[in-house]
């Protein structure tokens, strides 16, 4: 079968089994690895991506379900040059240790500062806990994302 | 990479239910449980799917008469996020909020939930309690199945080979409470050791006793089920101390639940007799 | 929140415990947050390769076939002729060129178990599968049979006879002491395995080369290890063997020794096969074959006079080491090392046996022995500070090591010792007594109806610092910094970047050196055919003992090169190069003054020296179901010199998680010698809900041995956030839970009298008829 949808913006085509995997199908047919696979079975959230914005485990969506859909991964991110406000705050922050974690974390992040709802320790801890990370203790990740959610105020107080 | 069995993506219910009559697949909503099936680790994946994602006839949320009704397809997220559940059963909400983190809650749904049947079933107890009834769908019409009727055994449902489950209904009644509790091993992403919700109805004040009592369980037997002799210790008492005691020991006396790697028989009855009796000491106040 | 606490300045702290001391900063630190992490970019873009993300293109994909069974002599494989097994490749161990032997410290571990030789645990690998693709590679799996003739199995380290090593450690007189004490405690503690839980599993791509050689890509902590492995087994010689990590998510221990064994898998199938062969682990393969903390068995007597003056401890340590060797002894050694915890007692006999069951082998993590019999030693500090009702604070007050104490061993610790430091700061950060007044008022007050009840505990604990003993003369390791053709500085070694930070430091420590700044300098590939063998990066031994190496080549290359242009290196080592070509300095380790151990009696300077730490933890216990909240934990960790705040943080934070999972909720049970927990619905570990808020505080007491004064930091966190939070636990609760984990299961039980749960780390029997 032929799917269509979009990957960070750019229109794709994909000619694969209806229930091949999201993740395999952007790491496999459209090389995009920047997103991982942990688990398997939706319970580390390695694999996280944001599909029509929500975030989801993309290793628990076959890609018929993506038909049209419009996903997003860490590519669709800042580059390694110019990384965005949320990559620079994991950055500055220590937020990244292993990095296995990171891109999956990043893309919950993004879901949850999408919101544009309150960010306190709680919310941040909540909108994260289908992302495991085993090396930071989660400390400086939940600062990273509330100085990402302060900066983004900032700069759009609306 | 996981098999990857053939699937047909209908996009009109009638289109499904031709499928389903031709060549039963299983059908796959969010694919929370049936994308872990395909890994082969768990016996073996389903020969043939059928991905129901598409149909929107199997949306949304609404109040009939007397009853909320869910689409099948209806997420934990929607769920969360709904006014009308927020109004008429907040239970629900809250129940939906344990469930997996946000990843699992933006793709599962309360009909997969149904439809999966396992013990753990998060929502199941809520079906359970609230007196659900489960609209079932195929080529040959529509038909109703009480959520009491609709897990016969471990693993399995009333569903028919050719059939779609498209809603849950939920009665609606002003003076009935509800109380929903789950005991895992983390705050998120945990599959319950033991699940439970319990409903009642009273009329107002302080005296009132409890009419239409419903405890339902779920991970203490090879089904969700309902403790019906606890019921009946609680069916027109007063949520006092006495009552609680006793509705405790006689729901330790009816389980029988096993041992397994999430937890062991003897913790799940106690912290079920336990759970319960605080739940009713909350109620009474004392 | 972290706190940088320079040794010796609790008065400070305690006017203002957020002010950092401006003229406290450490002379050679370049600037209070360090530099970026250097391949943090590349991590945050999904730009990084980690070993599944490479390509080779054409390259085929490998599986195991394993064992069902605990014990068993393998019989043969039968291929159902049914397959076309033309179209893949299957190696055994006849297919092995040299010796079959994953080489580790024994040579007890095959690399596929050879017709008619013993399975020893439900993991076992027995031979291995290549195919083009996965379809046909899962159908080849489906059509091999394996016949087996069950042997008993033995589960329980204590019923177990087959014993991997024994050690004791003696001083003064035990006899004596108990004669002499006052008051008896003795105590029993259990615990179970603890998986690592790099969230990367495991993973390697072998490439054949034209030479006979292979060339191996993969996710691991020590590529020498994997060097050595491959030239003893397949019969290749330095340069015929090539070992490249790739990026790697995580290791913890875990990546230590078990990806030699995948490594030697993909390469005998990519000589077989004459293409590249991808051995990638899913999570349920990793969980289930890969090596896992040690359960122990940890029996305590401990005599004291009234006063709390410590005058015995007898210590018997029993580990299990699972089905082979692995690294037991040192696993073992370094437990027995730790287990009277860091406390000055006379009279003292340690003893310890790592013992064989039919379970998959167990191996490193993090600690390394330690967190398993500073739990035990911590919880009889704990018991005993109750029955003498004295706080447990001032017990280790007055038993805790100060400088000039003798340890078991017979170590004089001369230096570097911050037990007192860490406990106070620990202490004061977390105001522990006011917590403690108020949790045990609460206690004693307590309805019986009330549904919450808090606590705060308290624990501390020491980390030899670097290998034990001999071990690092032995590793002789080699760094080098050189100065390139191009112009360009870069260190050379074999240290793994695996999220501690490596990459960062090493440029940071060498262009401070230099007088450069960090970006100035680049970290060579860990790569086996560019760098030198510096030794494996475990035991907290990369930023002491190879910092330290990297340091002093930074300083021989800066005086070779200044004193051939008499400027100032950061502006000469570019016409340097010029003019005289590329300049490499390699550092060899030379031991540290006056560190001696003897090896056969157990006696001497165990480490050169020790980090300190002290953890205390705040919980909240539901008194109807046993569960625990973590809530917030305050970890103070001594690691000499902080190299680098923002990195050695993450250390202790990430620690601390590992040990609060430990204590907890992370469980493995047993069938018939197999995990059950083995997916990841099932070995369950914090999620940031579940994760307590940690407070970090860096101590710094100097080791004078490394130039740096570093002594390394990631493994302290994990010896004491255990006992601190079982202490919790107590505190809120009033019982005791001897077995780690604390499961909601074993702390209801210990609240009501129920039943105990059965030991944790023990597997339950197979039903009966055998197999299940």
């Amino acid at each position: 079968m032929s799917y269509r949808f979009f990957v960070n913006g750019d229109p794709v085509e994909v000619e694969v089994p209806g229930m091949r995997r999201l993740l395999d199908v952007l790491r496999e047919d459209l090389a995009l690895t920047g997103t991982k696979e942990g688990c398997g079975e939706g319970e580390c959230g390695a694999c996280s991506v944001l599909l029509d914005g929500a975030v989801v485990d993309s290793c628990l969506v076959p890609v018929c379900q993506v038909d049209g859909a419009s996903v997003r991964t860490v590519e669709g991110l800042g580059s390694e040059q110019a990384l965005n406000d949320l990559q620079a705050a994991f950055l500055e922050t220590g937020g990244a240790q292993c990095g296995i974690c990171t891109p999956g974390m990043l893309m919950a992040a993004e879901a949850f500062l999408a919101t544009n709802g309150p960010s306190d320790d709680e919310l941040i801890r909540e909108a994260i806990a289908g992302n495991l990370c085993r090396c930071t203790g989660y400390t400086k990740i939940v600062e990273a994302i509330a100085l990402a959610a302060a900066q983004r105020r900032a700069a759009d107080p609306h | 990479m996981p098999i990857e069995p053939p699937v047909d993506s209908p996009r009109s219910l009638t289109d499904a239910y031709a499928l389903l009559a031709d060549m039963p697949g299983r059908p796959v909503a969010g694919g929370t449980d049936l994308l872990v099936q395909i890994t082969g680790e768990l016996g073996e994946p389903p020969a043939r799917v059928l991905d129901i994602w598409h149909l929107d006839a199997l949306r949304g949320i609404t109040v009939e008469a007397d009853a909320l009704v869910l689409g099948a397809l209806t997420t934990y997220t929607e769920i969360r996020r709904s006014p009308l559940v927020a109004e008429f059963l907040p239970v629900l909400g809250e129940a939906a909020a344990t469930i997996g983190a946000a990843q699992i809650q933006n793709r599962g749904t309360i009909g997969g939930n149904a439809a999966n049947a396992s013990p753990a079933g998060d929502t199941l107890p809520l079906l359970l309690a609230c007196d659900a009834a489960l609209v079932l769908g195929s080529a040959r019409g529509e038909r109703i199945v009480a959520a009491g009727a609709f897990w016969p055994a471990y693993r399995r449902t009333a569903l028919a080979p050719d059939e779609l489950l498209l809603r849950i209904r939920f009665p609606l009644a002003p003076d009935r409470q509800v109380r929903f509790r789950k005991v895992g091993t983390r705050r998120a992403q945990a599959i319950s050791k033991v699940v439970m919700a319990l409903a009642w109805r009273a009329d107002e004040g302080d005296h009132a006793p409890w009419r239409d009592v419903r405890l339902a369980l779920g991970s203490v037997a090879a089904t969700t089920i309902r403790a019906t002799d606890t019921e009946a210790v609680l069916e027109g008492a007063l949520p006092d101390e006495r009552t609680a005691d006793r509705a405790a020991s006689t729901l330790a006396g009816e389980l029988n639940p096993i041992d397994d790697v999430r937890s062991s028989a003897d913790y799940r009855r106690a912290v079920a007799a336990r759970v319960l009796h605080r739940l009713i000491r909350d109620e009474g106040g004392w | 929140m972290t706190r940088i606490l320079p040794a010796g300045t609790q008065e400070l702290l305690a006017t203002d415990p957020l002010l950092v001391p401006p003229g406290s900063r450490t002379p050679g630190r370049a600037t209070q947050r360090g530099p970026l992490r250097r391949e943090g970019p590349a991590k945050l873009t999904g730009v990084a390769k980690y070993a599944d993300d490479l390509v080779f293109p054409g390259a085929w994909y490998g599986a195991t076939v394993r064992s069902t069974q605990p014990h068993a002599t393998l019989l043969a494989f039968d291929l159902d002729d049914a397959f076309d097994w033309s179209q893949v490749v299957l190696v055994t161990a006849a297919d092995i060129p040299g010796d079959n032997v994953v080489s580790l410290i024994r040579d007890d571990q095959p690399i596929l178990v050879p017709i008619g030789g013993e399975i020893r645990h439900q993991a076992e690998a027995l031979c291995l599968i290549a195919a083009a693709d996965r379809e046909t590679l899962r159908a080849a799996k489906r059509h091999l049979g394996v016949r087996t003739e069950r042997l008993p199995a033995v589960f329980d380290p204590l019923d177990s006879t087959e014993e991997f090593s024994h050690i004791e450690v003696r001083r003064g007189d035990l006899e004596a002491g108990f004669a002499q004490a006052e008051l008896v405690i003795e105590g029993t503690y259990r615990v179970g395995h603890q998986e690592q839980l790099y969230i990367e599993n495991q993973a390697m791509i072998a490439v054949p080369v034209a030479d006979g050689g292979v060339t191996v890509h993969g996710s691991c902590q020590c590529p020498f290890y994997i060097h050595r492995a491959l030239k003893r087994s397949l019969q290749l010689t330095d340069a015929q063997a090539v070992v490249v990590q790739a990026e790697t998510g995580g290791g913890f221990g875990g990546k230590e020794e078990y990806p030699s064994v995948i490594a030697l898998h993909a390469a005998l199938l990519a000589r077989k096969a004459g293409k590249a062969v991808r051995m990638i682990y899913d999570r349920h393969e990793d969980l289930s074959a890969t090596t896992k903390r040690h359960p122990a068995v940890i029996h305590h007597r401990t005599g004291v006079m009234r006063d709390g003056t410590l005058v015995a401890q007898e210590i018997d340590v029993v580990m299990d080491g699972g089905g082979y060797c692995t690294l037991t002894p040192v696993v073992l050694s370094r437990g027995v090392l730790h287990a009277g915890g860091p406390y000055r007692c006379p009279n003292v006999r340690i003893s310890g046996r790592s013992m064989a069951t039919n379970t998959p082998p167990n191996g490193a993590f993090r600690g390394f022995g330690a967190p398993q019999t500073e739990f035990a030693a911590e919880m009889q500090v704990n018991r005993i500070a109750e029955a003498l009702a004295v706080s447990p604070l001032e017990l280790r007050r007055k038993w805790a090591y100060r400088e000039g104490d003798t340890t078991p061993t017979g170590q004089v610790l001369r230096e570097s010792v911050a037990a007192i430091e860490v406990l106070e700061a620990a202490a004061e950060a977390s105001d522990f007594a006011r917590h403690s007044a108020q949790t045990q008022n609460a206690r004693a007050a307590r309805q019986s109806g009330a549904r919450l009840a808090s606590g705060i505990g308290i624990a501390m604990g020491w980390h030899g610092a670097g290998f034990t003993g001999s071990g690092e003369v032995h590793i002789a390791g080699v760094a080098s910094v050189e100065l390139t053709d191009d112009g360009v500085v870069r260190v050379l070694t074999a240290q793994t970047e695996m999220g501690q930070g490596t990459k960062t430091i090493f440029p940071q420590l060498v262009a401070e050196e230099l007088g450069l700044e960090p970006d100035a300098v680049e970290n060579a590939p860990q790569d086996t055919s560019i760098v030198p063998d510096s030794g494996p990066t475990v035991a907290s031994r990369t930023a002491m003992v190879v910092g330290g190496l990297i340091i002093k080549a930074a300083r021989h290359l800066r005086a070779q090169v200044e004193a051939v242009t008499d400027r100032p290196f950061a502006d000469s080592y570019r016409d340097f190069v010029l003019e005289h070509g590329a300049l490499r300095v390699d550092e060899h380790f030379e031991p540290y003054p006056n560190v001696e151990f003897d090896d056969a009696t157990y006696t001497g300077d165990a480490y050169p020296a020790f980090g300190w730490a002290c953890a205390v933890a705040r919980v909240e216990v539901d008194l109807d179901t046993g569960e625990v909240a973590v809530r917030d934990v305050v970890s103070a960790d001594d690691a000499g010199r902080i190299i680098h705040p923002v990195l050695a943080e993450g250390q202790v934070e990430g620690g601390t998680l590992q040990a609060v999972g430990y204590a907890t909720i992370e469980e493995i049970k047993l069938l018939d010698g197999r995990y059950l927990n083995d997916r990841l619905a099932t070995y369950l570990i914090p999620t940031a809900l579940d994760a307590p808020r940690i407070e970090a505080i860096l101590v710094e007491k100097p080791f004078s041995g490394a130039p740096h004064g570093a002594k390394g930091i990631g493994e302290l966190p994990m010896d004491v956030g255990a006992p601190a939070v079982v202490a919790a636990i107590h505190d809120a609760t009033g019982v005791w839970i001897h077995d780690l984990p604390a499961t909601a299961e074993r702390i209801l039980a210990a609240m009501t009298g129920a039943p105990v749960p059965d030991p944790p780390g023990v597997s339950v029997p197979a039903p009966e008829g055998g197999a299940a």
